[in-house]
């Protein structure tokens, strides 16, 4: 018998292992996708409660958070391409021109 | 019985694949296993009945978002050494972290299942066609629906001008 919690741990995993990429790679390209995995973690838990309480909300939800995310995407590889073109790297940790 | 198999079969392709993008050398093969995430989560969403979010997820991200990583990663054409570095300095910090945030994460999901069992009742699912998920959209969602497009205008336009944006030229 699969639960809700079943779902919710599946989530949790993902989002977990999204989180891991996020803080141990240092590529900007690597970071966006980390960063997309987390988005689909948050989503499976959305669907996952839109069955359990039978409310479809929870579906238009996710339709919001992959617009979101698309739009995120395109701005996020917009600059990548910019770092790439314009300082030659894409390490996040070299890219630091706005801290002080 | 059988939604048992399932579940556990693609939830863990799921989690391999994820696991696979994070910790991968080249980034290309680290997009294309994020192919296999998206997939193995478009069949977990058809169990939990939310078919149109199923159909949206392999058209949306892996037809179209996954494509624009492909072909950043190509027009980029890096060299493969720089790709591999990690940061291995946060290693520590990082697993303390994250080790604190999956606690807090499975505290609550337990806490949560204790109340109600958690048993997904056939009876109350939503059923989550085209028909019933674009009804709700376009009348209780309608204003939420329609901001999007401000959403996805705004980022064309800053994509456009990022793009568009020449390296000054020396004097």
């Amino acid at each position: 018998m699969i639960t809700l919690t079943h779902y919710l741990l599946a989530s949790a995993l993902l989002f977990a292992i999204g989180v891991v990429g996020v803080l141990t790679r240092r590529n900007v390209l690597m970071i966006l996708l980390c960063i997309e995995l987390m988005f689909n973690a948050a989503n499976l838990a959305f669907v996952a409660y839109a069955r359990a309480l039978g409310d479809t909300g929870g579906q238009i939800i996710v339709f919001f958070i992959i617009a979101v995310a698309a739009a995120e995407v395109t701005v996020g590889l917009a600059i990548t391409i910019l770092l790439s073109r314009q300082f030659k790297t894409l390490n996040a940790d070299e890219v630091s021109f706005l801290k002080w | 019985m059988a939604e048992a198999v399932f579940f556990y079969l693609f939830t863990g392709a799921m989690l391999a694949a994820a696991w696979s993008v994070v910790f991968n050398r080249q980034p290309l093969y680290s997009v294309l296993s994020l192919l296999v995430v998206m997939f193995c989560l478009a069949a977990l969403f058809v169990m939990l009945q939310a078919y149109f979010v199923a159909a949206l997820q392999v058209l949306l991200y892996a037809g179209a978002v996954l494509v624009l990583f492909l072909f950043v990663i190509m027009l980029l054409n890096l060299a493969p050494e720089a790709l591999a570095r990690m940061r291995v300095f946060t290693w520590q910090g990082g697993g303390a972290l994250l080790g604190l945030w999956l606690a807090f994460l499975l505290a609550r999901i337990f806490a949560a299942s204790a109340q109600d069992e958690g048993a997904l009742s056939a009876a109350s699912a939503p059923r989550g066609s085209v028909e019933a998920v674009g009804q709700l959209l376009f009348e209780k969602y309608l204003i939420p629906f329609e901001l999007t497009s401000f959403i996805i205008l705004a980022a064309i336009i800053g994509a456009v001008t990022l793009g568009k944006r020449e390296v000054p030229a020396k004097r």
